[in-house]
């Protein structure tokens, strides 16, 4: 069938957008800056929806060319998109959720001063992420890559006169640049075998090859190059170091980038790459080696963290993991399912948090929170909704997605129990500290001190209207996090009996064969691990309870028992520091002697000046010869001619 | 017959004069003449060669060289009155204001 869907409207929109706030926002009026915000990602969701609608009628996967890029000898690039069932998803995930956040902000970033060139940064960000979604080739992906990451670094430093925030976006593009390294290796590899980084290309090629069992080959090197550029984008070990520094933005930012759309690109990619990871075992077991690592470490960071920013961000560390996690067991689609359902309750979650940081005046540390369920009952509520999804328990959309993944891990044949028992583990992790999180926010007495905190927030947060009591956000506010809290009730439910899956299934084509796989194996041994996995996520939930409810007094007492290893998970195990002794301050020191005061200065500079200084000397002396005497003149000239004469006698005599 | 090397030996002369009178005068006239010495010493060389080699280019030559030689003395000659009448000597050690 020939229709034209028109896909290119769908990035474009937003572009358009963030053009005229970009260029004219400064002289509108705010409600024409949220006209033009809200406007184009809505009708980018709007189009995202028809398409949906005529998704049936396609014929997959759907391809759309848009204009001319770059064609050199036999390869070529171009501007086209690509649309299959994977992309359909992303597109409906990211333009739908993207629209919400954008409503959200509208409450959110009233009061900013810079309001407009926020929502420009926004539509932005929009713009790259649906270019990355919707691109046809590698190199129009990582077009979209990089510009989600510039898109990220802009919003990150968005108060860049907070020096934290300038810092942490510089961090979050130094480190995302050392997996783009290994991404952009992964290309040129792809280039230089397959001529190619169209996706029907390559994957044509990559089709008939057999899986590189026992030693490893070409395309594990691809594979683990392209999991290293994963691991910037969608930060995993050892490259998750900037997500959590990434939350100086603000919490819009963090909720849409930091969470629900951008850091999923890595695991949208290596799902996009499954027919390459599909033949190397290799990096398939790399990906879910350190998607199970992170999982596990992130969370066991998260339980010790006060900065309700902070819980969040080492909590969507370690769900990014767990999708990782699914990917590299080789169930790309129950990573997918994973990231939707991410999408929807970490989205919410941060909407919440921002909801509460708003309502009490630009707070974020927890200790000072509390009893805030009878102030703002809308947030709470929500933000429970959002956190019985994250810890898996029936029927929010976290447990379907999160037990598939469990289930995948125990049954795929690229799993094993280690896997899934450490998933559980970090099953239990989460739901304990998103308990714990739920418990110190709303629960108990509150224990902010208003005036204090608020003449620090406004500095930090530009909330700029005076706070009595904590007091419920506006409705602009709210209505994204209800809509968002039906999703997280709700979304999980397209998974029941693998609906989910099966719709995936013409992407990742195995999906069916492992289920069949995965049928012999029982009904018994799933529902059994449903059932640890669903008690795990109950424990969590009993434990933060007791220690943050019913007996108070009792985590300070085990901190102080587990003193060396509390203060190390406190410090985030000194992760940063590591870094920095290890890396950043060899790197800087060797810049700093070596190529500077060594090469720049002593090689470079000096070189240039000594020329220079010996031009000079040498002329000081040779000026002398213009005399302006004449007869001088004369003379040079006749001891000259008479040494041209003398020659040519000499050459002559020869 | 005169022979060649004799009108080559009166040239080189005469060229060996002008250098001699262009690196030893003062008087700008002088060295002036000098010049004009070795432009007739070259002239002769070339009007030797031209009846020598019965080739007429180095007749025609000679004439060019007088041409230039003429308007060069125009020139010249202007630019000594110049320089005489604001610097009042005409010894060119005295003018050597161009310099570094």
């Amino acid at each position: 069938m020939m229709s034209n869907l028109n896909l290119w409207l769908i990035p474009s929109l937003p572009l358009a957008g963030a053009a005229i706030n970009g260029f004219f926002g400064k002289k509108s009026s705010r409600r024409a800056v949220t006209t033009v915000g809200l406007v184009f990602p809505g009708a980018a969701f709007a189009w995202a929806l028809v398409v949906a609608l005529r998704f049936s009628s396609l014929d997959l996967p759907y391809q759309e060319y848009v204009a001319h890029w770059i064609r050199s000898g036999n390869f070529s690039a171009d501007f086209a998109l690509y649309l299959d069932q994977l992309s359909l998803v992303m597109l409906l995930v990211v333009t739908g959720v993207g629209f919400l956040i954008h409503i959200y902000s509208v409450g959110y970033m009233w009061e900013d001063p810079s309001y407009f060139r926020f929502f420009a940064y926004l539509n932005l960000f929009m713009f790259f992420m649906l270019t990355l979604i919707l691109a046809n080739n590698y190199l129009l992906m990582f077009i979209g890559w990089e510009g989600v990451g510039l898109a990220s670094y802009l919003l990150i430093g968005f108060w860049f006169t907070k020096d934290s925030a300038a810092s942490a976006g510089k961090k979050a593009f130094i480190v995302n640049r050392i997996g783009d390294f290994g991404f952009l290796i992964g290309l040129f590899l792809l280039i230089q075998h397959f001529g190619s980084l169209n996706f029907t290309q390559v994957f044509a090629q990559v089709q008939p090859m057999t899986a590189e069992t026992g030693s490893a080959g070409l395309l594990t090197a691809i594979g683990i190059l392209l999991m290293v550029g994963a691991c910037g984008k969608s930060a995993q070990i050892p490259l998750y170091v900037w997500l959590p520094d990434a939350m100086e933005g603000p919490t819009p930012v963090s909720a849409l980038i930091h969470a629900a759309t951008m850091v999923t690109a890595g695991v949208y990619m290596v799902s996009r790459s499954h027919m390459i990871f599909d033949r190397a075992p290799m990096a398939l077991m790399v990906v879910a080696v350190i998607g199970t690592l992170t999982a596990l470490f992130a969370a066991t960071i998260g339980i010790a963290q006060t900065d309700i920013k902070k819980v969040l961000a080492y909590s969507t560390v370690s769900q990014l993991g767990y999708m990782f996690m699914a990917c590299g067991v080789g169930a790309f689609s129950a990573g997918i399912f994973h990231l939707m359902t991410h999408a929807f309750f970490k989205g919410l979650l941060f909407l919440a948090a921002g909801s509460v940081i708003h309502a009490v005046g630009g707070e974020q540390d927890m200790r000072k929170m509390g009893g805030l369920r009878s102030y703002i009952p809308w947030t709470f509520l929500t933000m429970g909704i959002a956190t019985l999804a994250i810890a898996g328990i029936p029927p929010f959309a976290g447990f379907w997605s999160k037990d598939e993944i469990l289930w995948q891990a125990y049954s795929s044949e690229h799993g094993s129990w280690v896997f899934w028992l450490i998933g559980v583990i970090t099953a239990f992790l989460t739901s304990f500290y998103m308990f714990r999180l739920l418990f110190m926010t709303f629960f108990g007495d509150y224990r902010g001190s208003q005036v204090d905190a608020h003449g620090q927030a406004h500095a930090t947060h530009g909330h700029e209207h005076g706070h009595g009591e904590p007091h419920e956000s506006p409705m602009v506010m709210l209505v994204p996090l209800m809509i968002l809290a039906v999703l997280s009730t709700v979304g999980g439910l397209v998974g029941i009996g693998n609906r989910f899956e099966n719709f995936l299934a013409p992407v990742f084509g195995s999906g069916q064969v492992a289920e069949a796989a995965g049928e012999a194996a029982s009904h018994v041994t799933e529902l059994l691990l449903m059932g640890v996995s669903v008690t795990v996520a109950i424990l969590g939930f009993l434990l933060a309870y007791v220690l943050y409810i019913s007996k108070p007094y009792l985590p300070q007492k085990i901190a102080d028992a587990l003193n060396g290893f509390y203060t190390a998970v406190l410090n985030k195990y000194y992760v940063d520091e590591i870094y920095a002794k290890l890396f950043v301050k060899p790197l800087v020191d060797g810049s700093t002697s070596i190529l500077w005061q060594g090469i720049d200065r002593k090689v470079i500079d000096d070189t240039v000046n000594n020329a220079a200084d010996a031009a000079r000397h040498v002329s000081d002396e040779v000026r002398h010869m213009q005399s302006g005497n004449l007869r001088s003149y004369a003379g040079w000239i006749a001891a000259g001619s008479a040494v041209v004469i003398a020659y040519m006698i000499w050459m002559g005599v020869r | 017959m005169v022979p060649l090397s004799y009108y080559l030996v009166l040239s080189g002369f005469l060229f060996a004069c002008g250098v001699a009178g262009f690196l030893i005068k003062r008087n700008i006239i002088t060295i002036f003449m000098s010049i004009e010495l070795m432009l007739n010493g070259v002239n002769l060389s070339f009007v030797a060669f031209a009846a020598h080699w019965h080739v007429l280019a180095g007749q025609v030559f000679v004439f060019f060289v007088m041409v230039v030689a003429a308007a060069e003395a125009a020139v010249g000659l202007a630019i000594i009155i110049a320089v005489f009448r604001t610097r009042e000597t005409l010894n060119v050690d005295q003018v050597n204001l161009l310099k570094l």
